[in-house]
């Protein structure tokens, strides 16, 4: 290595024309930073905006912004809180995340290992294509195929296991429930976390999967031991940027969801709300106060979504840092 | 690879020259009376743009088309984004005219006088509406209610078809002994605030909320839109709900007969315009304002109604806007216009209403 290192670096440094081919180098060092820089600019400028805009809402507001689950911030006295859309967000957000991530990383397991390559290659392929249908056409399905064909099977889990809360129904509706706007969000991430895992757990070493069949693993005990402690730190972004689609997804949300403000555990039940179906919902009749209450509660998306980045981000370093790849 | 380059520099000019043609430069041409007029349309030439109420969308892209059709080089252009967004748009000086389900607030009076500095923003009534209950259940012939029974569904207290109270008011009528499916908006709108005024005007010990955009009362299922209310009630059975006349006809559901203490009244345009026209104008001046009495007990009066506003500047438009903006209201006022409201679905406005928004209208400058 240091044998060519230096001669390279004789080479470059004999040349006359050495003094052209460095001037790239500055200009591309700076091209980066300053995009590095604007990157950071751009979302320290959207924090600042959200909290410049929702201070005067917040101070106006006569209930507790966080615990309260009114939300009618044009009356007077003005009395917002976010408790109901909090609870709407985590719970149809996690429950997503729940049911698309297994189901999404089974899919990029069998299409990386299990599949012929052939047929590896055509159902990334579909998976990648249905990760470019709009949402709002999630949202059109779900609401004219899969929520009056699911009321039978959240009957049957209200008839049988209803002693669980969340799956205890008291209105004896099925419809337009916080449950139905989380299978809609499942099959919404379903393609992101499935492509995106997919291209990482292509990329697992041959060497160790061959070294453990060696040794006597089965298949699934390779992929166990192998494949998936590798693939770990690209599926937890998987994961990260499927939840960052789901919190933030808005008319898919809104169309669905009966929009109630009220922190209910029996999830079948009709109601619920999220930030972002809230807003869609309230912004064109908003007035001034509404606006900015609407933007308060934007900020704490904002926050909430920084705050489960951080936490991926330092997971997945510790586990780098405990395997010892960098 | 010469072929490929000449290629590749082909395909570059192509894309160019596709992308510079899509950028259209948008004349705004100083608008004149022109001396043809089509029927009895005084035609104006010029571009505006209006936004605001989406209750009113279909009765002003009707009339747009048919402005637009006598009197060429006249284009209007409505964007319903709602009420709100609508007197933003014309309070920041974007619009020529905004649609609002509810007459200018005080809070938002001064940004829109401003706008129209030297002269002031006027509210002209142009579009009525009725809100219809709208319900689908099989085999159920007619129905009607009164306030407290309304009131009393609407916030979860009444939850059976057959309950005693609906019975009381519909002697005769076998109800089906079902739960009932009721549904509201789910988003900020016009037609939940009348609505709810109705209510609250008519049944206050049963309606002990608060008017606004927003539902109040818990219980029900909430759909986004007079569409996604209608869709809703189409797919459940036993459903009831509160939709904009033109949407009930247009997916022929059966409504409601309220009664305000004279009688069943049947929600028809004939009998909403007779609650309009009946409205006494709480504005000075050319505001025309209108306070509707919700309260009003006539066999042909049906008292849940809205009116939509056209807000505009008495004096103060810039002039390429303001003829146009003139003429397209003048055609909108007349009664050639208003007359074609019914067939959508919308209520006209009619009487001395009517006559107090022509003149109006014809003193914008």
């Amino acid at each position: 290595m240091t044998a060519t290192d230096t001669l390279v670096h004789d080479e470059l440094g004999a040349a006359p024309a050495s003094r052209k081919a460095r001037w790239g180098d500055p200009i591309f060092k700076a091209v980066t930073l300053g995009a590095g820089i604007f990157t950071v600019t751009i979302m320290f400028a959207i924090g600042l905006f959200l909290l410049i805009r929702a201070l005067p809402a917040l101070a106006n507001n006569s209930g507790n912004f966080l615990t309260s689950s009114t939300w009618l911030p044009d009356q007077s006295p003005p009395v917002f809180g976010i408790a109901a859309l909090l609870f709407g967000t985590l719970v149809t957000a996690s429950l997503a995340l729940l049911m698309a991530v297994p189901v999404g990383v089974a899919v990029a397991l069998y299409a990386s290992h299990y599949a012929t390559p052939r047929l590896g290659k055509v159902l990334a392929f579909l998976v990648d294509l249905l990760a470019a249908v709009p949402s709002i056409i999630f949202g059109l399905w779900g609401l004219a195929v899969l929520m009056p064909n699911m009321g039978g099977l959240l009957k049957w889990l209200n008839d049988h296991l209803g002693f669980i809360p969340i799956f205890q129904n008291t209105t004896g509706i099925y419809t337009k429930s916080v449950l139905i706007a989380a299978v809609v969000l499942a099959i919404m991430i379903l393609p992101t976390v499935s492509s995106v895992s997919r291209e990482v757990l292509v990329q697992a070493p041959d060497l160790q999967i061959e070294a453990a069949l060696a040794v006597g693993a089965t298949k699934w005990e390779s992929m166990r031991m192998v494949v998936l402690p590798f693939g770990r730190p690209g599926i937890i972004s998987a994961a990260m940027l499927g939840l960052g689609r789901a919190l933030g997804e808005t008319i898919a949300v809104a169309i669905i969801l009966s929009a109630l403000f009220e922190v209910n555990w029996h999830i079948s039940e009709p109601g619920g709300n999220t930030f972002a179906a809230n807003i869609a919902l309230k912004w064109n009749e908003a007035g001034t106060n509404g606006l900015g209450a609407l933007i308060a509660s934007g900020l704490v998306l904002f926050l909430i979504t920084l705050a489960v980045n951080l936490v991926a981000r330092m997971v997945i370093n510790r586990r780098r840092v405990k395997e010892g790849t960098a | 690879m010469r072929s490929t380059r000449t290629a590749q520099i082909a395909a570059l000019g192509a894309a160019t020259v596709l992308a510079l043609s899509a950028c259209s430069s948008s004349s705004n041409t100083a608008s004149t009376p022109s001396g043809s007029s089509s029927g009895s349309i005084n035609c104006a030439t010029g571009s505006i743009k209006a936004s605001g109420s989406t209750a009113q969308k279909n009765a002003i892209t009707e009339w747009i088309n048919a402005y637009q059709q006598a009197c060429t080089g006249a284009t209007i252009d409505y964007q319903a984004n709602g009420s709100g967004a609508g007197i933003t748009d014309f309070s920041n000086g974007q619009t020529s005219f905004a649609g609002s389900d509810s007459a200018l607030k005080a809070e938002n009076r001064p940004g829109a006088d401003a706008r129209c500095s030297p002269g002031a923003a006027i509210d002209i009534p142009m579009v009525g509406g009725a809100i219809t209950l709208a319900y689908k259940v099989d085999g159920l012939s007619g129905l009607t209610l009164t306030p407290p029974v309304i009131a009393k569904i609407f916030n979860n207290k009444i939850t059976k078809w057959n309950d005693p109270a609906i019975a009381a008011v519909n002697p005769g009528v076998t109800l089906p002994d079902q739960p009932i499916a009721q549904f509201h908006r789910s988003d900020s709108s016009g037609t939940t605030e009348n609505f709810s005024k109705y209510l609250k005007a008519t049944a206050p010990t049963d309606w002990p909320y608060e008017t606004g955009k927003d539902w109040p009362a818990p219980g029900g299922q909430g759909s986004k839109g007079n569409d996604g209310v209608t869709a809703s009630l189409t797919a459940t059975a036993n459903s009831i709900g509160y939709i904009e006349l033109s949407f009930a006809q247009d997916a022929k559901l059966a409504t409601a007969k309220v009664d305000n203490g004279a009688g069943a009244v049947e929600a028809t345009s004939q009998n909403a315009a007779v609650t309009i026209a009946a409205a006494p104008i709480t504005g000075t001046g050319n505001d025309l304002a209108l306070k509707i009495d919700y309260k009003i007990s006539a066999p042909n009066a049906y008292p849940i109604v809205l009116v939509t506003y056209e807000i505009t500047c008495n004096k103060g438009l810039p002039a390429d806007q303001a003829t146009l903006t003139k003429s397209f209201l003048t055609y909108t006022a007349s009664d050639a216009a208003q007359s074609t409201l019914v067939d959508l679905g919308y209520v006209p406005i009619t009487g001395v209403v009517l006559t107090k928004v022509k003149a109006a209208v014809a003193s914008i400058l």
